[in-house]
């Protein structure tokens, strides 16, 4: 689904991505884990397609397209979706508000005929209960004086309105207690298929015991250093990232 | 003399001081004198009356103190609507053209609504429709009053009173003295629909009107000014209001249907003990406009709301200058305004707090945003704030931006292309105004005439 070759990215003429080989297959969670400043939200930015980060190189191949080619909307309509660490708040705009043009202009891209508001509603009402979230909060100023488990349940929600292919949660764990959390990784179980795939962006492997990673990264210094399943998580959490650290300097 | 004809041979052979002959003082008040004449011949026995008295009085005003100097006065340093008009309709001062065009369309009879029509300055009583009971709203004309205090001079005292308020006055044929009678609660609001009709020649209007809502009565006034036609048109009106201990105005000032329009307008608000005033003055449409909100809080526990919002585009200008006099202790002000600009299109934001030594314990708010859509669009913005009282609360904010990088991205990363992001951004900045309308019927109104402002601009 997803196949990604030597990327490379900087921001503000300073290059954060130094050539990141990663493979996605249809059914599959990754896992990409790091110490900060490792270039994982990076790499998330530059798969959404974020105009402030420069892709200096590399090839990013998302089902036969060259994803790299695109605006921002055209790879949310082909099936990108990016859970945000920090959210944006729009004063004055709901989710309601903007979701459903939303909606219709991915379903016009997929030949699909434009929802009207009854069916918009009932497939609200039933996303809605899949991450326990209520009405009213999606008829709020977006973001406005949310929550952190509201930021990202509605983060969720979202996801689950648009089915995407591919689904990039950056730091989804982070500012959430562990109830918010339990609720927000049941969502995203319950939105898994063989047809979909997602990237879980984090720090700890907190996350990882509700959403149960295939394969688990290591991105240090804007390169993938370590690669495994589910246990080097386990080994991360114990031993911390120094090791990963002295692996890395001694391969360099 | 004819001085048109002479500034048109000067524009010839020597451009550059054409502008000089056009608004030498001695020359324009001679032309505004020789046209008050002809006019005055047209009154009809109506010369001895008080309001004739009061135009005589603003003339010689006028006489002393012309025209403001667009560009080079303070107060008209980025708006020249005094070139214009003494280039353009000077000829036509004084002047009434009766109108046979029809302005139907222009007329929402639907809503549930006081409608009051002028057309050219002159009241239609055909195409008005006044359905409150006449114990609720009284109207009266202006040419007609016997009472002093309504059409005084008081307006020419105003902070902002210029030389295009004294030509106003000094030329107003006729208006409308509205009255609510005290403890009276208007339930319909009135609609003042002011229309210039400029299908066959250029128009000049100038509108008088007073409104005066007398102790804890409430009402909501809507004035709404419209042209109709594609010659240039300007006009130049004044709205008095006065609101009487306790009462209650709702007041609203509508640009919308304005294509090449000049307008100043004068809206000047008396306040007394414990009354509640609140302007909203929304300019989608128009050429060139200058706005003039005065509100003098002569009272206690009074609260004044000023709202505003501009959406520009193309070579528009539009110069919103408000000045609130706080005179006594225990009152509030609060003043909102928006502008959204895009092409080569130019806004002003003037914005005077006044707050005298015995008004202590004033609150005063101030805050004006701005969003520029493209390079060469230009706001200017002043807060002025003079406060001599040492126990008071005021604040003030200005900001200017483009629309929010991390707002769009999110809604493009949502499958939004950027033309409905950035309409759903825009939307919501200027809605924001228009929520804080109370009048429900013209909240809908507004928001529907946004939508369709901001989907020209897709």
């Amino acid at each position: 689904m997803l196949k990604i070759e030597n990327l490379q990215a900087s921001v503000e003429e300073k290059q954060i991505l130094n050539g990141i080989n990663l493979e996605v297959k249809a059914g599959e969670v990754h896992a990409i884990m790091g110490p900060n400043g490792s270039g994982k939200s990076t790499l998330a930015s530059v798969l959404a397609g974020k105009e402030e980060y420069e892709v200096e190189g590399g090839k990013v191949d998302f089902n036969g397209i060259d994803l790299l080619e695109l605006a921002p909307e055209e790879r949310a309509r082909e099936g990108i979706f990016l859970a945000f660490q920090y959210p944006v708040e729009i004063p004055g705009v709901s989710t309601t508000n903007f979701l459903k043009t939303a909606i219709n202009q991915v379903r016009e891209h997929k030949g699909l005929d434009k929802l009207d508001a009854v069916s918009f509603l009932k497939l609200m009402k039933e996303k809605m209960k899949l991450v326990e979230i209520d009405q009213s909060l999606l008829s709020r100023s977006l973001n406005e004086g949310f929550s952190g488990g509201e930021k990202k349940r509605n983060e969720i929600f979202q996801m689950a309105m648009l089915e995407p292919k591919l689904a990039i949660l950056d730091e989804t764990d982070s500012g959430l207690d562990i109830d918010a959390l339990r609720i927000v990784a049941n969502g995203v179980n319950k939105l898994r298929s063989s047809e979909n795939a997602t990237i879980v962006v984090t720090h700890y492997q907190r996350l990882l015991d509700y959403i149960v990673p295939d394969f688990v990264h290591v991105l240090y210094n804007g390169r993938i250093v370590k690669s495994g399943t589910k246990e080097l998580a386990l080994e991360l959490e114990e031993k911390g990232y120094d090791w990963i650290k002295e692996e890395a300097s001694q391969l360099a | 003399m004819n001085w048109k004809k002479k500034g048109t041979i000067g524009l010839r052979k020597r451009p550059v001081n054409l502008l000089d002959i056009i608004m030498d003082h001695t020359t324009v008040i001679n032309t505004v004198q020789e046209k008050f004449n002809s006019f005055e011949k047209g009154l009809n026995g109506e010369a001895n009356s008080l309001l004739h008295k009061a135009r005589k009085g603003s003339l010689e005003s006028l006489s002393k103190n012309g025209f403001p100097k667009g560009g080079k006065d303070e107060e008209y340093k980025y708006t020249d609507l005094t070139s214009p008009l003494v280039k353009d309709f000077i000829e036509i001062l004084g002047q009434t053209e009766e109108s046979k065009e029809s302005f139907e369309d222009l007329i929402d009879y639907d809503l549930d609504a006081n409608i009051v029509v002028f057309v050219n300055g002159q009241f239609s009583n055909e195409l008005s429709k006044i359905i409150s009971p006449e114990t609720q709203i009284k109207i009266a004309s202006l040419a007609k009053e016997s009472n002093s205090e309504a059409i005084s001079h008081s307006n020419e005292s105003g902070a902002q009173a210029d030389g295009f308020l004294l030509l106003n006055n000094a030329f107003a044929q006729d208006g409308a003295i509205i009255t609510i009678p005290r403890n009276v609660t208007v339930e319909k609001p009135v609609v003042i629909y002011y229309i210039s009709d400029a299908t066959k020649r250029k128009s000049l209007v100038q509108p008088r009107n007073v409104f005066m809502a007398e102790e804890n009565s409430e009402v909501q006034i809507i004035e709404s000014f419209k042209s109709k036609g594609t010659n240039e048109n300007f006009t130049n009106t004044s709205t008095q209001i006065k609101v009487e201990k306790n009462a209650r105005v709702q007041h609203a000032k509508l640009q919308i249907e304005l294509d090449e329009a000049y307008h100043v307008g004068n809206t000047q608000v008396l306040q007394e003990d414990g009354s509640t005033f609140t302007n909203t003055t929304i300019t989608f449409g128009g050429k060139s406009i200058r706005n003039n909100l005065d509100i003098e809080i002569d009272g206690s526990g009074a609260e004044a709301n000023m709202f505003g919002l501009f959406v520009l585009n193309e070579k528009q200008h539009v110069d919103n200058h408000t000045s609130v006099d706080h005179k006594k202790p225990h009152s509030l002000s609060n003043e909102f305004y928006k502008g959204i600009l895009d092409d080569s299109s130019e806004g002003v934001f003037n914005g005077k707090i006044f707050v005298r030594q015995d008004a202590q314990k004033t609150n005063a708010f101030q805050s004006n945003n701005n969003i520029l859509l493209s390079d060469k669009a230009t706001i200017n913005t002043k807060p002025q704030l003079e406060i001599w009282a040492d126990d008071v609360k005021c604040s003030h904010g200005a900001t200017t931006g483009q629309i929010d990088e991390n707002q769009m991205f999110y809604l493009r990363a949502r499958g939004l292309d950027k033309d409905h992001a950035r309409a759903i951004l825009l939307h919501a900045f200027a809605q924001e105004v228009i929520d804080k309308i109370k009048i429900e019927p013209l909240k809908d109104f507004l928001t529907k005439k946004l939508e369709e402002r901001l989907s020209d601009e897709l």
